[in-house]
């Protein structure tokens, strides 16, 4: 009988795993991918649609349709893993028993643990922009929003693309400027970190342009509660922040099944796995890849996308019966964009901080690192199309490796200026 | 790595004065610790946190988040902010003599 992998999750992480394993393994091993809707969202485009600057209909596909053909595509909803049979057990009550399994089932997002995240005002004065639904409601809001006072807060790490909730607060800040309200609008952006980012020498240049956007930074805020009928955000250490339009990231954890399956997961429902190898910590047939794991990177399309080549050779090797090998590096490369045509690029990995410099190649770049530009800002424009066409395919994209390189980084940070 | 002495004890840190072994910590360096931090009497609610970080950190080999500390340690989140000011997660932790927590990317 021939061998069978089980990929739960149809998202990023587990449509390039499937695809790049189907070319890898060809037609003898059996390849399943479950999933509990056929709707695969590009979520770097949610960014966008409250601006008005993408339709909701233009950033979703159907998952099945990014699949290679040979990669069976189930449409249900998980129940748990049972790691002792290895077996995944759907809610339906039907199994798919698993020679290797990869978890791919992504970050969920927690409204719930927020108190009064969703109670009065969710969608009128209280909104978030991580799904399609929430996107649309703040577009709507925005159009009408003309004077106040706007509050941009992630709730707590880890969240899905770190940087977006200030790439969120840029692009309002131009959004405002452009309909020449600015000047009747403040703008907060209140973050449970002690800086504008995680990383230091990132962390100065961003809170730079903050102060250079006259957006103000609370630091070091928690939330604890949302009140939505005041119209203000509440800490755990009982400070409080008014605002007309709060803008949140809800809580993340790990899809609601990681928690059911008993030694899957960590205590936020995420997969700990090795983090070079990306085996789980918990059976050595089991892999993690993308937001489902717990990794100390930011979760993130490119570092799901630099996993891919690691996470798949190490499948191969334990269905043979070898020794997974360590060779991912935390590698990864996000754009930011900071409104008026222009953005950043970061890259890092899991030793080296985000640096100025040039990528991907040393001098001709073309992309300048850590510096705002209109060139970055057409990378990041240009990055859906190779989004469903090089990296779902589970492809290579061409000059962009997988390993971190610190050549054309600079590790004195220079005063920089747009070009 | 370096070192810092506390209660008579030299112990090893990180750059941001977090014990690197657990194994050298005491009840004694615990105090020491949260008295740098401000924290000038551990009362029986704060041991139980940091108890409880402790347990957690050498069975799981992470420390827990705040999220697990409100749900699973008997002490609720507002309370953890008023018994470790500002980072209850991370201060816990310190005085626990357990490696910073992970996360935060």
């Amino acid at each position: 009988m021939g061998k069978r992998i089980a990929i739960i999750g149809g998202g990023t992480g587990g449509t390039l795993a499937a695809n790049r394993l189907r070319r890898q393994l060809g037609d003898e091993v059996e390849i399943v991918v479950v999933d509990r809707d056929d709707e695969h969202v590009y979520q770097p485009g949610l960014l966008f649609v409250p601006f008005g600057m993408e339709k909701p209909e233009g950033i979703v596909r159907s998952r099945k349709a990014q699949l290679h053909g040979g990669v069976e595509f189930r449409l249900a909803e998980v129940d748990r893993v049972d790691l002792a049979e290895d077996m995944v057990r759907l809610a339906d009550g039907e199994t798919i028993e698993y020679d290797v399994l990869i978890v791919a089932s992504g970050a969920s997002l927690l409204y719930e643990e927020t108190e009064g995240l969703r109670g009065p005002g969710w969608h009128e004065n209280v909104h978030a922009f991580y799904s399609v639904e929430d996107a649309v409601a703040l577009r709507d809001a925005l159009a009408q929003f003309e004077r106040g006072r706007l509050v941009v807060n992630p709730i707590d790490m880890p969240i899905k693309c770190p940087v977006a909730p200030l790439e969120f607060s840029f692009l309002a800040d131009w959004f405002l400027r452009e309909r020449g309200v600015r000047e009747q609008v403040e703008i907060v952006y209140a973050t449970p970190l002690d800086a504008a980012f995680t990383k230091p020498i990132a962390a100065e240049h961003l809170g730079g342009m903050l102060a250079e956007k006259e957006i103000r930074i609370e630091p070091e805020f928690a939330t604890g509660n949302v009140d939505g009928r005041e119209g203000k955000l509440v800490s755990w250490d009982e400070r409080e922040i008014e605002f007309d339009l709060l803008v949140t990231v809800p809580l993340h954890g790990g899809a609601p099944f990681v928690s059911r399956s008993e030694g899957l997961g960590d205590d936020l429902g995420f997969i700990a796995v090795d983090i070079h190898t990306l085996q789980s910590k918990a059976a050595p047939n089991v892999f993690a890849i993308g937001d489902a794991a717990s990794l100390p990177t930011s979760k993130a399309g490119s570092s799901t996308h630099f996993e891919g080549e690691t996470l798949c050779a190490n499948v191969e090797r334990v269905m043979n019966g070898e020794e997974p090998q360590g060779s991912y590096d935390g590698h990864v490369n996000c754009f930011i964009e900071s409104g008026f045509h222009k953005a950043l690029l970061i890259d890092f990995d899991y030793e080296h901080e985000p640096l100025p410099g040039r990528f991907p190649a040393a001098h001709a770049g073309p992309l300048p690192l850590l510096r705002e530009s209109r060139v970055n800002h057409l990378g990041k424009l240009a990055f859906q199309p190779l989004y469903w066409h090089m990296l779902l395919p589970g492809h290579d994209i061409p000059g962009i490796g997988a390993e971190f390189s610190l050549a054309g980084k600079r590790s004195t940070p220079d005063a920089g200026g747009a070009s | 790595m370096s070192t810092l002495s506390y209660a008579g004890t030299t112990v090893d840190v990180d750059a941001e004065g977090f014990l690197t072994d657990p194994q050298q910590w005491n009840e004694e360096i615990a105090a020491e610790i949260a008295a740098e931090n401000g924290i000038d009497q551990l009362t029986d609610r704060h041991w139980l946190v940091i108890n409880f970080m402790r347990d957690t950190y050498l069975e799981s080999g992470s420390a827990p988040s705040i999220r697990t500390l409100g749900k699973a340690s008997g002490v609720p989140i507002k309370e953890l902010y008023q018994l470790f000011p500002k980072g209850p997660a991370k201060l816990a932790a310190k005085i626990a003599g357990i490696p910073k927590p992970r996360g935060c990317i």
